[in-house]
């Protein structure tokens, strides 16, 4: 089902003439409201006047996270204090939180979002919807739930905690619909069966995740152990909150709500745009935010996008999954090379262990990327007694690596168990490089 | 006409190999021969020893990276050209060492090899009736 076919559907041509009024509209708005976009616009030469259509936007200078934390608290709001009706604030684990406050339009504009995305889910008016997000100064528990209310299902506001109460509620009430986070969903799952309740006993069907990396791997498992097909919800507090981007029925990435968030991928380190198919830095600039708007803000993740009619009917542009964060990113001669390429690469080799070390020197003015990996027992108890067989095995992963990175690492296999475990990470890198 | 051998891949770096040994140290397993080849990061720890197989199973559950394979083991004279007789056999028939080390024990001059072609080289061993070592009889010798 589709909640507004209008605007979900748009054709291209329209979508970009809605965006690029709007864009002129919220740089006009921030030009003449927050000192600190007009000094960046002016710092670049840019009125608002210059900025008409959607392809103005790059003309536009970037918004980073430190920029929100030097003008805490309130030095990037757009509108006097007597227009915001709510103010959320991220956990700031370095330095100042990150404050963001709301006009009513603002909050409408989320519960509109929210509200295609629930329905986009398969959540209709009768479904009982429990919101297991925490409520409070996080954007997910407030933002879903009024989605849920928008859209005209009944919320079952539990927020975290009290598990058990949530699952004998889940039971009794007959709810059909639950969102929180994946890990969250499995903690559930497990709660349930300790206390002997099989998923046949509860009606969930539909499971809403996001807030947090999840793999393939704990889809299926959150699908099988509750019973639901889980579906992803991306959002950042940032831009919005939870309603940012959203999966349909195709589950073929995640859809924009790209007439009020307008992403962009860029190179993290040109800042230049990449073509769609490419990963990059994902970028948004809110387009109808009036409390503290958004121009170009660096969200760090990493992802692709993708143009195009999906089989759903939608036409607004999809987001990959997100494969990293660009702060991880390391420059090899000139490439970007995300840990997270790497992984995908050992992660689909049934003879490596899923634990691998990045090491990068500079030798004689040249970079050069080391792959250590570990090699499951399984593989050496197939006959193994020479070194042909550990030979080939780095070929073939430097071969698949090299068409992944776009560059060539020198492969080094490793006995099981002997890369470092510290801190259960499993990515790890040793840039020896000491750049003048 | 084969015995044991255990196959281990260490890494260069103190302390890999002694944790091996122990291991079979631990478990009252003997070592009748070793020998290791190594590139620079890395080397292959080949054992012979008595109960290959109750060895193979105990490095296995401590983890260790290991296989159990069967090598050639020929008794040999210990007088002086003996392994040149016997290695020119294989030559002749085509057939190429992999790898190869030898000691001696109760006297007899023992060759521990691996060929490129198994089946060629038992039929050349069969045809020259060069007298191999089964695995009871090598412990035995202990």
């Amino acid at each position: 089902m589709i909640w507004n076919k209008t605007n979900e559907c748009m054709s291209e041509d329209e979508r970009r003439s809605l965006q690029g009024k709007r864009l002129h509209k919220v740089v006009d708005h921030v030009y003449h409201n927050v000192p600190f976009y007009r000094n960046a616009l002016q710092e670049v030469d840019i009125t608002p006047g210059d900025i008409n259509d959607i392809e103005d936007i790059t003309k536009l200078p970037f918004t980073v996270k430190q920029n929100l934390r030097d003008n805490y608290p309130f030095g990037l709001q757009a509108v006097p204090q007597s227009e915001i009706i709510r103010v959320h604030a991220s956990s700031g684990t370095t330095g100042n939180p990150t404050i963001v406050g709301y006009t009513r339009s603002d909050i409408a504009v989320w519960s509109e979002c929210m509200s295609r995305c629930l329905t986009s889910y398969g959540v209709g008016r009768n479904d009982i919807f429990s919101v297991a997000y925490g409520y409070g100064l996080f954007t997910g528990g407030l933002g879903v739930h009024y989605g849920v209310e928008n859209m005209g299902a009944s919320v079952l506001p539990v927020s975290t905690g009290n598990t058990e109460k949530h699952i004998r509620l889940l039971k009794d009430l007959g709810v059909t619909g639950i969102a929180c986070t994946p890990s969250y969903a499995l903690h559930l799952a497990e709660t349930m069966e300790s206390m002997g309740i099989v998923k046949d006993k509860i009606k969930l069907r539909t499971g809403v995740f996001g807030a947090e990396p999840w793999t393939e791997n704990m889809r299926h498992e959150i699908e099988e152990r509750l019973g639901v097909k889980a579906y992803n919800l991306y959002g950042l507090s940032e831009i919005m909150g939870p309603c940012v981007s959203y999966e349909c029925e195709c589950q073929n990435g995640s859809h924009i709500n790209e007439d009020h968030f307008y992403p962009e991928i860029i190179d993290p380190v040109t800042l230049k745009p990449l073509p769609d198919g490419q990963v990059g830095e994902l970028v948004f600039t809110t387009l109808t935010k009036e409390g503290m708007p958004m121009l170009r803000y660096r969200t760090r993740d990493l992802c692709s996008i993708t143009r195009g009619k999906c089989s759903c009917g939608r036409t607004s542009v999809r987001m990959g999954k997100i494969l990293g964060r660009s702060d991880d990113m390391l420059i090899i001669r000139g490439i970007n090379v995300f840990p997270s390429q790497v992984e995908s690469v050992i992660l689909g080799m049934p003879e490596c262990a899923p634990r691998f070390l990045l090491i990068v020197d500079r030798i004689n003015n040249l970079d050069t990327l080391t792959v250590q990996v570990e090699v499951r027992q399984e593989y050496f108890a197939q006959g193994f007694d020479t070194f042909e067989p550990i030979m080939e095995l780095e070929k073939k992963i430097a071969a698949r690596l090299k068409s992944v990175l776009s560059i060539s690492a020198r492969v080094q296999v490793k006995a099981p168990n002997t890369l470092d475990r510290s801190e259960g990470k499993s990515i790890f890198v040793i840039d020896n490089r000491i750049l003048k | 006409m084969t015995v044991h051998q255990l196959s281990i891949f260490i890494e260069n770096k103190s302390g890999t190999l002694v944790k091996v040994l122990k291991l079979l140290k631990g478990e009252g397993i003997q070592l009748i021969a070793s020998t290791i080849a190594d590139t620079a990061e890395y080397g292959i720890c080949r054992i012979i020893c008595s109960e290959p197989e109750r060895a193979y199973e105990i490095l296995k559950k401590a983890g260790v990276a290991v296989s159990l394979c069967e090598v050639f083991a020929l008794s040999l004279d210990d007088v002086p050209g003996r392994a040149a007789d016997a290695i020119e056999i294989f030559a002749k028939e085509g057939i190429s060492i992999a790898y190869l080390y030898s000691f001696l024990l109760n006297g007899k001059g023992v060759l521990i090899f691996r060929t490129d072609n198994a089946e060629k080289a038992a039929e050349a061993i069969k045809a020259a009736r060069l007298s191999v070592i089964a695995e009871k009889d090598l412990s035995k010798l202990l």
